[in-house]
């Protein structure tokens, strides 16, 4: 074995004092330093951590960002998402091939550049995007691509790719990226500019059990997506006689269109991380970890240089703000491209160094989480609210927002509107107020809280953004007149193709049929029969999927054959009653047409 | 009256489908007593002139041909059944789909260990139908009304479908009566 | 503590002891839940749904879910039974199940699934996946064609053999068994007599040179349909 490879492995493993739960960060260093974790690696680390290859290999293969082949020394992952390919990211793709004379998924032949594409990035609001190992690059054009590709060849370094920086604290010198905030509407309770940092301290004066009934009394929701009530969610974790437990706060932000996480960690990470603080007393808990997600690894070297300051500043680590007894701190744990990783119990799993399977509940993590220890798994914009409620008091929060969604949502809009970005505005608002808000009242259609949501169209304008209606994580993508519906729904379903994790088999094979479906349908070769067998199929994958993402990947389908029926009949086929139309002969015997040098002699129908 | 027609075939198959439909022995006789035989290998008939009540398929589609008979028998049958493992899922044929089909002539007719073949040359005369990329289950390329599965189904089950195909009856198979191999 | 859990299933008053599952309890009560990743003295692992049953009108994975007071449990309804047909069909289209020339054909679990629910045709395309066959083992076959990823070889050799020589690899379809070593299963320290290789539902794992020993007729399924046993019935059953 290669004695440098060895020494490296060592020195990565000793950085993690040889924790085994910590082998995303092994995994994740030495395909940084190498390109990819090979055989021989995993080797290493299996004997380093005190595991099997076949387990290194089994997370070294899970997830996105990692591989066995080696790939170049610089990567670029082109968002392949549908707000980018609405940009033309199609177009950036072509230039990128011909520019490095090179097909999406290969590396040049002197190993310098890989190719490559990946679901969203957090940036459909100045797509299309791209990655280029840790650096986003945006508003991409197939010149652009080109002239990226060029710098490339000279110095193949891409920070210095970054020209103009970005507004906020995407100039620090930290962050140093050109990534937009596009900031468009300022609510009261976390873009507001207002907070003072006072929430925690006014926690630490109440008594945890207090804390946890104002957040109940402030009829604070989950603002990730399932809208599960803090409050409870806190008490179930702090019950029980536990001696240890654990804060995890979600920026797993991976719901395609969805970016608004981005712009808190970018723009508020105190008020994030005061938010984890005062969840750490509610509930009881000594570690806290964030999940931030692979895409946003430029944010990381910022985000610790907040903890760093907090710990100086006394409101993070041994006896915060002078209160003897409560020790907590936060450390960051990077993820390594895997959506799935989104879903609270599989997040978990990739914090303990494995493949970001969702666990079995029960247990639920309040009972059984991290490591075993009960664990509250919380979204970024969640801890956000907690500490302006506990700054401003429950009342104040339930006044923002609708009679049973209290308090403000930030929403991520993007497609075709004019404006695309963050707004904050109060829950209970009217989807046409917000299309107008972003200059996009010509819409189709709308996609509410990501390919995991639901697709309206205009006469469900009028119905509003809340828990109650139509509940969204955040993510808003607008279709204009002229988009196609089922190539849309058919981009989110390759979308869920790619993420599964294949755990459970009717997400595993059932989303790869419900693709082959609606492409059958796409082809124009469909027939109603196909349209019942479509239905089915996607209620059979929603009831049996064992998490959160087969039981909404049918979704996109679902609500497009109920609000958007007539896309679907537009396309049937009306052939020879009995034959399966999406048989063609004349494809099934290309190839051995080609080979044989003739042509068919049954080309009929 | 006249006797319900019932026409067979064999596609991508080994006739063993069609060896298990003689294997209801005796009863062949009350077969024949209750239905008449239009195309099929059994009397030679070689093409439709009569619609059939009923279309036995034996074997898979591999290739042209079979897609061609497959059509007919689906535009001159009332009743569909796809008869034996390689109709329903492409069987034993089906194992080459595996396989790209230039390897698969290759490793047939040139590289195979036992292949003997002076000419060095894949057979390709205008008469050998093409091959499709893969071998196609019957019912991906036409509407199939029932399966009966098997390698070959069991005689048992071909008689009790046909019987409840000739009373009008919807097929129902009892738990002995399917298999897979 | 010692009270038992009275729940009902399919109409009918079930007890079971406090903590087993709805699947161990029903079994208990002379019940079958058609299952394939579960196996009796292997931890639940909630993966294949075979065993979706509707637990106050929820869909729950009856392995997994445990028992509690009260709960209406539906099991086999024409609802439930139409998703488990489903999923059942999907692992058939999902691989390359050649069950003709299968030595496990007979004696497998997912055949005799499909046998006890009836099913001649899966109702979706047949997607004929590539998969690898590792053949290094002197005395074990693993084919993948066959694989269903119920995770079976996995925790019996982890859990029970102590040996971790089967991880999965890969995700989503792309999932599949991998093996401890670089150079395939011969490298492992798998042995025949491992859980690991007695586990398998499937033909995926195979001992060599035992294969077709039992005759046709005198194989585990075919008189009796699968789950017989529990249902403590002698003779075939109308299903």
């Amino acid at each position: 074995m290669s004695e440098t490879l060895k020494e490296t492995v060592g020195e990565v493993c000793r950085s993690v004092e040889f924790d085994r739960s910590r082998m995303i960060d092994v995994v994740r260093e030495v395909q940084k330093r190498y390109g990819n974790v090979s055989g021989e690696a995993m080797e290493l680390i299996a004997r380093e951590l005190k595991t099997h290859r076949v387990e290194v290999e089994s997370v070294v293969s899970f997830y996105a960002f990692l591989s066995e082949m080696r790939q170049g020394k610089v990567v670029i992952r082109l968002c392949n998402d549908v707000i980018d390919r609405m940009h033309g990211a199609d177009r950036v793709l072509a230039a990128f091939e011909e520019e490095l004379g090179i097909r999406v998924g290969e590396t040049t032949p002197d190993g310098e550049i890989t190719l490559t594409t990946t679901a969203c990035i957090g940036m459909s609001d100045q797509a299309p995007a791209a990655l280029i190992n840790d650096v986003v690059v945006n508003h991409l054009s197939s010149d652009l691509a080109r002239e990226i590709v060029w710098e490339l060849k000279q110095h193949g370094n891409p920070a210095l790719l970054v020209k103009n920086l970005g507004d906020g604290n995407n100039a620090s010198e930290l962050v140093s990226a050109m990534v937009k905030n596009n900031i468009r509407h300022r609510g009261a309770v976390i873009l507001s500019r207002a907070a003072t940092g006072q929430g925690l301290e006014t926690a630490l004066a109440m008594t945890p059990a207090e804390v946890i009934r104002n957040v109940k009394t402030a009829r604070l929701r989950g603002r990730g997506g399932a809208g599960f009530p803090t409050g409870m969610k806190w008490e179930f974790t702090r019950a029980g006689s536990a001696a240890e437990r654990v804060i995890v706060c979600n920026a797993d932000e991976g719901e395609p269109g969805t970016f608004k996480d981005r712009v808190i960690l970018t723009e508020c990470p105190d008020l994030m991380f005061e938010g984890m603080t005062i969840g750490a007393y509610a509930i009881g808990a000594s570690l806290g970890i964030v999940y931030l997600r692979a895409e946003y690894a430029y944010l990381k070297r910022f985000l610790e240089s907040v903890l760093d300051r907090r710990r100086s500043e006394g409101v993070l680590g041994r006896g915060i703000c002078g209160l003897e007894g409560f020790d907590f701190d936060i450390r960051i744990q990077m993820g390594a491209g895997a959506y799935i990783c989104g879903e609270e119990t599989a997040l978990l799993s990739s914090c303990e160094g494995v493949r970001g399977d969702p666990k079995n509940r029960p247990p639920f993590p309040a009972q059984k989480g991290y490591l075993g220890l009960p664990t509250s798994v919380n979204n970024v914009e969640t801890l956000c609210c907690v500490a302006r409620i506990m700054e401003h008091g429950p009342g104040w929060f339930t006044a923002l927002g609708s009679e049973q969604s209290a308090g403000t949502k930030l929403l991520s809009i993007s497609g075709d509107c004019k404006r695309s970005g963050v707004y904050e505005l109060p829950l209970g608002i009217p989807l046409r107020e917000l299309l107008k808000l972003a200059g996009a009242e010509d819409a189709q259609a709308i996609q509410v809280g990501g390919p995991s949501g639901q697709m309206v169209g205009p006469d469900a304008f009028d119905r509003t953004i809340c828990y109650d209606d139509l509940s969204t994580g955040g993510s808003i993508m607008v279709f204009g007149p002229k988009r196609k519906i089922l190539e849309v729904v058919d981009a989110f379903l390759e979308f869920f193709v790619e993420e599964s994790c294949g755990y459970c088999t009717p997400c595993r094979v059932g989303n790869v049929l419900l693709k082959k479906a609606v492409a059958k349908l796409i082809s124009g070769k469909g027939s109603q029969k196909d349209l019942a067998y479509l239905q089915s199929l996607a209620e059979t994958v929603k009831k049996t999927s064992r998490c959160g993402l087969g039981q909404t990947s049918p979704n996109p389908v679902l609500s497009t054959l109920e609000n958007f029926r007539s896309v679907y009949e537009e396309v049937l086929v009306a052939g020879e009653a009995g034959l399966q139309h999406d048989f063609e002969l004349s494809r099934a015997v290309s190839q051995a047409a080609r080979i044989a040098g003739r042509t068919s002699a049954h080309l009929h129908p | 009256m006249e006797k319900p027609r019932i026409a067979t075939t064999s596609l991508a198959g080994c006739f063993g489908c069609h060896m298990s439909l003689l294997d209801i022995d005796a009863r062949i006789l009350d077969l024949a007593e209750l239905v008449e035989f239009h195309k099929s290998p059994i009397n030679d008939i070689k093409a439709f002139d009569q619609h059939c009540a009923v279309g036995l398929i034996e074997g898979g589609c591999c290739n042209e041909e079979n897609v061609k008979v497959l059509r007919e028998f689906r535009r001159n049958c009332d009743i569909l059944v796809s008869v034996g493992d390689c109709a329903i899922m492409g069987g034993i044929p089906a194992m080459r789909n595996l396989v790209p089909l230039e390897e698969c002539l290759q490793e047939a007719y040139l590289n195979g260990p036992t292949v003997f073949n002076p000419s060095k040359r894949i057979p390709n005369d205008p008469e050998i139908p093409l091959l499709l990329e893969k071998v196609y289950p019957c019912h991906e390329v036409v509407e199939i009304d029932y399966h009966l599965p098997g390698c070959p189904p069991p005689a048992d089950t071909l008689w009790e479908a046909l019987g409840a195909l000739l009373k009008g009856n919807p097929i129902e198979l009892s738990y002995e009566l399917i298999k897979y191999d | 503590m010692n009270k038992t859990v009275i729940f009902l299933l399919d109409g009918e008053v079930i007890e079971g002891s406090p903590g087993k599952t709805i699947l161990e309890a029903a079994e208990d009560a002379g019940k079958y839940i058609p299952r394939l990743c579960a196996y009796k003295g292997l931890a639940p692992h909630g993966s294949c749904r075979v065993c979706t049953v509707l637990v106050n009108g929820r869909p729950q994975a009856s392995c997994i879910q445990p028992i509690a007071d009260g709960i209406v449990v539906e099991s086999e309804s024409a609802e439930v039974r139409e998703l488990r047909r489903g999923v059942i069909e999907m692992l058939f289209v999902e691989g390359n199940h050649f069950c003709m020339c299968c030595e496990k054909s007979g004696n497998c679990e997912l055949q005799a699934l499909a046998y006890r629910f009836g099913i001649t045709a899966p109702r979706y395309p047949y997607l004929f996946p590539k998969r690898e066959v590792d053949a290094t083992h002197p005395y074990i076959l693993l084919d993948r064609n066959r694989c269903i990823q119920c995770g079976r070889c996995v925790r019996a050799s982890r859990d029970v053999d102590g040996k971790n020589v089967f991880q999965f690899g890969g995700r989503g379809a792309g999932k599949r068994i991998a093996v401890n070593a670089a150079g395939g299963l011969g490298k492992t320290d798998a042995a025949v007599i491992d859980q690991a290789i007695e586990v398998c539902p499937v033909g995926a794992i195979l001992r060599k040179r035992v294969g077709f020993r039992v005759p046709v007729g005198k194989r585990k399924f075919d008189h009796q349909p699968i789950g017989s046993d529990i249902e403590g019935k002698a003779g075939p059953t109308a299903v």
